[in-house]
């Protein structure tokens, strides 16, 4: 059997389709950003804690109601994007022919608080979410064995990331959007209720987060820090591809998976930097991002 | 009536002096935000406050007063609020502290200060190592015990191949270092070993690296968060159900219950401490649960509990808070509580007692909530800790 850089090529095999299904989440998460950002200019810094909010109400449902893994795939990212477009309409709307910066600064002060809010409440340990019976198990691909549940992962990142692309490059809803933020007054004087189309878009990205975190409960610890963890990884992530490229953000996300699941290999020690690595050479050499357009 | 007129002017006089010498104040300084709030935090506060009571403070004429604050798990958060709390609010002792940075610094400023400084939360050898101090007792547990305990009875029981999965930081360098000298002096051998990066989300890589080396045991030595996701992923990946063992080397009881024995069963891992030992640590621990929305306590919560009791006897018993008298007192006598049994406080500043390995229950094992571990075996107090003469303690002649 031949070597590559001394892995044998099924442990590497291994490693790649692991990265592929970490970059599932980033690729969710950073799309949820790009979204928010391209069409709301806002820098959404309390993405991570609604990611959290989504696995959170998932085990709620659980817990409280008894209900299951699937229903919950659908409720939560509809609880949390509702509480989503609340908070856009009381605080995000009131900043909007305001800077950027304090957007990132309300966002920031509420991720801060919701974290808090569910350390108080819940501990920091986490709470136990088990693997819905459908997808326990996995396959024994040879290579490795892959638990039928992280490729459902995978499945559902790569339909929800392609659904929400076709729908804002390609359909008749995602044109008036991206024409809303191009000119709001134009669009308006059409008849089109923009703020009320600008909420839904908060909603929508809020919604994604949380759908994150429903796929992401029965893996990681379900705990009021698992979005603060994440979300720095994430800006690096929209910030390579291009802030607020739709495309871009599920392409890198992907991409900065697979090449974070390599130095898991080579150079373990690195994986923790090397997506912030990447983020620094992309910024000198192409500071718009590899799929931005320079403003 | 001679007698009476004699006892009365003594009895009040006693009290008096008693009063004017004991008035205490105690000072928990842990985590109460970050990722050590639910093994340690306000759970600690609450095994004082029983300690205070248990002990009958208010009877025995001494006035005990506890403060406590969030070290956030920093040296330098730590060390700030351990001088405020010496140089201006009079504490005179300070106990609980988790984090093995934090742990050192306030070690060092409790010297200075000539206080008294009773960890129960920090697993660093260090504080009755080259580090240790007159002022300071260590009363827990140590990387080193629990290396000890985990490493060299998962050799005995033919786990004797190893592959770790090590947190990136001193602490899990020193924890992996600690666990391969155990684990190669009972007979076993390292296949080897991988780092990730400290604190890490997915552990699946690792893991797949541990499968791969075809090791009896997989040892984490790692901590928190890293440790349960580690586990959780563990179970995802099918490997334990494929024959390896996972060995835990810093475990919490709140780890277990935040896993889930579904995902937590078969885990073999040291504690000093379970609420369901006997009869004495039940009623112990269902007090405190009552006072701490039902979790039941850690180890770390009944160390502060003994440590805090065994310093008020001293209290009592030399009539003065002065840190010397009061260390004396404190080595001189030899432990005893309903928590840990019988015990005592080395002059390095270790305290020894019984450490235990356990097994997690399945769920059909489990009889109810908290129902988590299995004694597999109990490891006397004597070879539990790490021999003094080995530590270079420099209190130790």
């Amino acid at each position: 059997m031949f070597e590559l850089l001394g892995i044998p090529p099924q442990a590497l095999f291994g490693q790649l389709l692991l990265g592929l299904i970490n970059g599932s989440f980033y690729a969710l998460l950073s799309l949820g950003l790009a979204v928010i950002f391209g069409l709301l200019n806002i820098i959404n810094f309390a993405h991570g804690a609604l990611y959290m909010m989504g696995a959170f109400v998932a085990w709620m449902l659980l817990n409280y109601l008894g209900i299951g893994y699937w229903p919950a795939l659908i409720l939560a990212p509809l609880a949390v994007g509702i509480f989503g477009m609340v908070i856009e309409r009381l605080m995000i709307a009131r900043l909007y022919h305001l800077d950027h910066l304090y957007g990132l600064l309300l966002t920031f002060g509420l991720a801060l608080i919701i974290q808090g809010l569910f350390r108080n409440e819940y501990g920091i340990s986490g709470l136990p979410y088990q693997i819905p019976t459908q997808l326990a198990g996995g396959q024994n691909l040879g290579f490795m064995f892959l638990p039928n549940y992280r490729a459902w992962v995978v499945v559902a990142s790569l339909l929800v990331c392609f659904g929400t692309w076709f729908m804002i490059e390609k359909t008749r809803l995602g044109a008036l959007l991206r024409a809303a933020t191009e000119n709001p007054a134009l669009v308006g004087a059409f008849g089109i209720n923009v703020p009320r189309l600008i909420t839904l878009t908060y909603g929508f990205g809020v919604a994604l987060a949380a759908f994150a975190g429903v796929l992401a409960a029965p893996i990681y610890s379900v705990n009021p820090n698992m979005g603060a963890d994440l979300i720095i990884v994430v800006f690096a992530v929209v910030v390579i591809g291009g802030m607020g490229s739709i495309l871009g953000s599920i392409v890198t996300g992907f991409g900065l998976g697979l090449v974070e699941g390599l130095t898991r290999v080579f150079y373990p020690e690195g994986s923790a930097v090397v997506i912030f690595v990447i983020m620094a050479i992309v910024l000198l050499v192409k500071p718009a991002g590899l799929f931005g357009r320079a403003a | 009536m001679t007698f009476s007129r004699f006892a009365l002017p003594l009895g009040a006089l006693l009290l008096a002096g008693a009063a004017h010498a004991q008035d205490i104040r105690i000072g928990v300084l842990n985590d109460r935000s970050g990722i050590y709030a639910d093994l340690a935090g306000q759970g600690s506060v609450v095994a004082a406050q029983m300690a205070v009571e248990d002990f009958g403070a208010e009877e025995k004429g001494i006035n005990v007063s506890i403060v406590s604050a969030d070290h956030q798990n920093r040296p330098d958060v730590a060390s700030t609020i351990a001088r405020q709390w010496y140089d201006e609010q009079g504490v005179d002792v300070i106990v609980d502290v988790p984090t093995s940075s934090a742990a050192l610094a306030v070690s060092d400023i409790t010297r200075e200060k000539n206080r008294i400084f009773l960890d129960s939360g920090a697993g660093t050898t260090e504080l009755t190592g080259e580090q240790c101090s007159p002022n300071t007792i260590h009363w827990t547990y140590d990387t080193y015990a629990l290396a000890n305990g985990t490493g060299g009875a998962m050799v005995e029981q033919g786990g004797t191949s190893w592959f770790f999965i090590t947190a990136d930081y001193a602490f899990g360098h020193s924890l992996e270092e600690e666990t391969i000298a155990v684990v190669e002096a009972a007979g076993g051998e390292v296949l080897g070993t991988v780092r990730h990066p400290f604190p890490g989300t997915d552990f699946s890589s690792f893991l797949l690296q541990a499968q791969s080396s075809g090791a009896d045991v997989i040892g984490l030595a790692n901590a928190g968060g890293d440790t349960i996701n580690t586990v959780k992923q563990a179970a995802e990946f099918g490997i334990t159900q494929a024959g390896q063992d996972l060995a835990g080397l810093l475990i919490f009881i709140t780890d277990i219950h935040a896993l889930g024995l579904e995902t937590a069963q078969g885990l073999v891992l040291t504690e000093a401490f379970y609420w369901d030992l006997n009869d004495d640590t039940r009623a112990w621990s269902q007090r405190f649960a009552e006072r701490h929305g039902g979790a039941m306590p850690t180890m770390v919560h009944a160390g502060v509990y003994s440590s805090v009791l065994h310093y008020l006897k001293a209290v009592e018993a030399t009539g003065t808070k002065e840190a010397e008298a009061v260390m004396a007192e404190m080595k001189a006598t030899p432990t005893e509580d309903p928590l840990f049994g019988k015990g005592e406080v080395r002059a390095d500043g270790r305290k020894i007692h019984d450490m235990y390995l356990f097994r997690v229950k399945s769920p059909d094992q489990s009889e109810g909530p908290w129902d988590y571990y299995e004694t597999i075996a109990t490891i006397p107090a004597e070879r539990a800790f790490r021999p003094m003469e080995e530590g270079g303690c420099p209190l130790v002649e």
